[in-house]
């Protein structure tokens, strides 16, 4: 390390706060855009003179962000709650308890982990529609959960196949059973993994759009992403309104974002590599 | 939980199977008594999540293959026509164009945001852990928190006409190469493909710079010396040691740009022409728009096919020679 040159460090650094610069760019050109009186035509990136912070306002009510929030947080309520307790499971029994034939189990899941959701969209439509739950939430949480079991198993099993069994065994001789095991010991234990996976599932059901776009047709039942689709079809030609409303729609995300700063990063750092 | 922590018998260590608790008692019988039926009980455990992988991924997966056999509208009869639907994608001009963009894109999606990443990483070899360092961090990962469609409707506003790339063009003189950059046929694939890089640079570049950390110093002043260069040090030590998240950035990456749907459907539609068609979205169209299930279905199979062709070389590479 002391033996790296300064220059060297130095155009390191300038590279980082260029990339640094780069990233934020696009945002400021959205929120310059955003500020300018309704009806004009905005410039790349220009401070505007007077700037015009209702357009914040009109958008909320042109989005509807009220119902959108509601949806979305409706949407993710459904998904990842369910989506982490079978996903804790079956990570539990396929790393901890060791099932007979679980390397079949886990093979089968595998298959999925690089599966586009695009190949399987088209008779997951069918599907929904077949059981009448097309244009409800439904159609996006149930095939949402199953989509991303073969990530969250491969994540939680990674994590039990490295609990020692020695754990399992005392807790056995103070005579609780499988149930009791998992819950007051294995749980507990688990719990950074746990919050990792708690938080991409959260993101990716916020940020879904695939289905949203294909399943629901009326935005205010959709994801927050899938919504953002429609108010660009919808505002597209005004371009205040339509850097306005995306601002506001991707609040949200950003604010979760940075109370669990640490944890998202973490999170997306390891599952990246595990992924 | 603390109790059962706490009474972890010190001697467990001897006897790590199941039933060795107590390594004075007989282990076999005990073992055994839970060991058959408790374990098969234990797929209660793996069922729940098992029967939503089975009923929304492999159902439907089944049933792709089954589609893609046939010619479909979506409502009337199917009408079986064999392997004519993956002809016809291996075939059609248009279709092995859409194809090919995927593959393009991978160049602005992976190979930009890795070798960026590698070189802002080698120069840089950590981000100081102090406030500067968290901000750093924090900036570089907006792009992966944001849905990917705003990072489309912001960028289609970048590239327009009044956008910002044109700004800083005609702020430097270039006002000749000014143009709305995803409405032209020859400009239209690589600045989707910026769009991608945007969002991919800073996720690689955390990645990589994470490794890089990792590295022994040692091997550094060893390598200079021996005399070795930057250069020479960057392939001797860096690019080896960094092998496995190179691997994780190339796996996500390629999944990212032969899957890509959200940025293209937002901000270009496919357009001009078919000239940044992906085919995730020739999927959704044929399958929803022109109603041809059985063409929509084919084109899945072989993108989930390509998708593991590209991706399992990269596993086994990072893989096989890191033992």
């Amino acid at each position: 390390m002391n033996l790296t040159s300064r220059s060297e460090r130095v155009s390191g650094r300038i590279f980082l706060i260029a990339l640094v610069v780069v990233t934020l760019l696009p945002f400021l050109s959205m929120l310059s855009a955003a500020l300018q009186p309704r009806g004009t035509v905005p410039t790349g990136l220009a401070w505007p003179s007077d700037p015009q912070w209702g357009n914040f306002a009109d958008a909320f009510t042109a989005a509807n962000m009220g119902a959108l929030l509601k949806s979305s947080m409706l949407i993710v309520a459904g998904v990842v709650p369910i989506g982490v307790l079978i996903a804790t499971m079956a990570g539990f029994g396929l790393g901890h308890l060791r099932v007979p034939g679980g390397h079949i189990a886990f093979g089968l899941l595998l298959l999925g982990l690089t599966l586009p959701f695009e190949a399987v969209v088209t008779p997951l439509y069918y599907q929904m529609r077949d059981l009448g739950l097309l244009n409800t939430r439904w159609a996006i949480i149930l095939p949402l959960i199953g989509l991303y079991m073969p990530f969250a198993v491969f994540w939680m099993r990674a994590h039990f196949t490295n609990v020692p069994r020695e754990l399992s065994e005392a807790a056995r001789v103070d005579g609780s059973n499988t149930w009791q095991l998992f819950w007051r010991v294995h749980v507990p234990l688990a719990r950074p993994a746990i919050a990792s996976l708690t938080i991409l599932l959260f993101l990716w059901t916020w940020n879904q759009f695939l289905l949203a776009i294909v399943m629901v047709d009326d935005a205010t039942k959709r994801t927050m992403a899938g919504a953002l689709g429609a108010f660009q079809g919808q505002w597209g030609t005004d371009l205040v309104l339509l850097c306005a409303g995306s601002l506001l729609i991707l609040t949200p995300t950003l604010i979760v974002f940075m109370i669990f700063q640490r944890q998202f990063i973490k999170a997306l750092l390891q599952g990246s590599v595990k992924g | 939980m603390t109790s059962a922590l706490g009474s972890v018998p010190a001697g467990s260590g001897t006897a790590p199977r199941p039933g060795g608790a107590d390594p004075q008692l007989p282990v076999r019988p005990h073992r055994k008594r839970w060991g058959r039926t408790a374990r098969w009980v234990g797929w209660l455990w793996v069922l729940p999540a098992l029967i939503m992988y089975g009923v929304f991924v492999l159902r439907p997966l089944v049933l792709t293959v089954q589609y893609s056999l046939y010619r479909w509208n979506g409502i009337g009869t199917a009408q079986w026509v064999g392997f004519d639907n993956y002809l016809t994608v291996f075939t059609d001009r248009d279709l092995l164009k859409i194809i090919t963009n995927a593959f393009v894109l991978i160049i602005f999606f992976s190979f930009i945001p890795v070798a960026l990443g590698l070189l802002v990483a080698s120069l840089v070899r950590r981000i100081t852990t102090g406030p500067g360092g968290t901000l750093v961090r924090t900036v570089l990962f907006l792009p992966q928190v944001i849905p990917l469609v705003a990072a489309g409707i912001a960028w289609s506003w970048v590239l327009s006409s009044n956008g910002l790339v044109n700004q800083l063009l005609r702020a430097v003189g270039l006002e000749r190469i000014t143009r709305p950059w995803l409405g032209e046929f020859s400009t239209a694939l690589p600045s989707v493909g910026v769009i991608g890089t945007w969002i991919m640079l800073g996720l690689c570049t955390i990645l990589l710079v994470t490794g890089m950390s990792k590295i022994d110093p040692s091997l550094y002043e060893a390598a200079r010396m021996d005399g070795a260069g930057p250069i020479r040090e960057f392939f001797a030590v860096t690019l080896p040691s960094l092998r496995q998240e190179i691997g994780v950035c190339l796996t996500v990456t390629v999944i990212a740009a032969l899957a890509s749907f959200d940025i293209v459907y937002i901000s270009t539609s496919g357009g001009p022409g078919i000239q940044t068609t992906v085919p995730g979205l020739e999927i959704y169209r044929l399958a929803f728009s022109q109603r041809q299930v059985g063409l929509a279905s084919a084109l899945g199979v072989v993108l989930m096919l390509l998708v593991l062709v590209c991706v399992l070389p990269i596993q086994r590479l990072t893989r096989g020679e890191k033992a």
